[in-house]
């Protein structure tokens, strides 16, 4: 019944970074790609939230709302983004919109 | 409260694990779902109330609200309609139900115990972090907000649909 390790805090931040990284590299579905990008950001934010916690300071929570108005303004303009590429290409494949100039 | 910790902890790996992995995009999203409230609760167990409320208020909610208006919008036509057939079987969100089922067990149990009152560790409370966010971080607020705006009318403009304009082939 003791205090939560920073240290597995922090682990556990590093692996869902990870798993957000590998998804973002491994799909091609450009939705599957925005929802590796968000656990991505929830893993920043949760490694902010576990120092500030370590310390006992409200510098980590302000970041995670920094973090928390990034991921906003990222979804907002990444699928009005993938509505367009849907209209245009009628597919979700990351690689049909591979060069700029089309 | 550590075992609470690496329940949860143990929660979101492998609903983040299954949300890189999943094919369907609504089952991905529903783990994804899952994923940000573990995550929200180790918040919790934290002491940050406030990072924990603001994410299943505005992660949870408004952000996969957005992911799921969109998902919606491009499966229109016939072919969505076998689609939601496959969908509505159990499979599809049995495993969501489960993970979310050992989280509202740990929530019953922590508020059991005294809530969080009794915690261990100490808490920043909310008030402490708006005089931290209006006072030295009063410049990132202002450029958060200017991010806000530019997010705001960049989808504006990308979502604008083009009448009287050709679209170049």
């Amino acid at each position: 019944m003791g205090q939560i390790p920073t240290e597995h805090g922090l682990i556990l931040a590093g692996l869902l970074f990870i798993l957000g990284l590998v998804g973002l590299l491994a799909r091609r579905n450009v939705i599957f790609m925005l929802l590796s990008v968000e656990i991505m950001l929830n893993a920043a934010g949760l490694a902010f939230v576990t120092a500030g916690a370590r310390w006992n300071q409200p510098d980590g929570q302000v970041m995670f709302i920094f973090v928390l108005t990034m991921a906003a303004a990222e979804v907002s303009v990444g699928l009005a983004l993938v509505l367009l590429l849907y209209q245009k290409f009628k597919t979700l494949d990351a690689d049909a919109a591979s060069r700029l100039r089309d | 409260m550590s075992t609470a910790f690496y329940i949860a902890a143990a929660v979101a790996l492998v609903s983040t694990f299954l949300v890189v992995t999943r094919l369907n995009a609504v089952h991905a999203l529903l783990y994804l779902i899952v994923s940000l409230l573990s995550v929200a609760l180790i918040f919790f167990l934290h002491g940050a109330q406030f990072a924990a409320a603001l994410q299943v208020i505005v992660y949870a909610g408004a952000i996969m609200v957005l992911f799921v208006f969109v998902i919606m919008m491009l499966n229109l036509g016939p072919a969505a309609v076998g689609e939601e057939r496959q969908w509505v079987r159990p499979h599809a969100w049995i495993g969501p139900s489960i993970l979310v089922c050992i989280l509202g067990a740990e929530l019953v149990w922590v508020l059991s115990r005294g809530g969080s009152k009794a915690s261990a560790v100490a808490e920043v409370t909310p008030k402490e972090m708006g005089i931290a966010l209006f006072g030295p971080y009063l410049m990132g607020v202002e450029m958060a907000s200017m991010l806000l705006l530019a997010g705001l009318v960049g989808a504006l403009h990308l979502g604008r649909r083009r009448r009287g304009r050709r679209e170049p082939q």
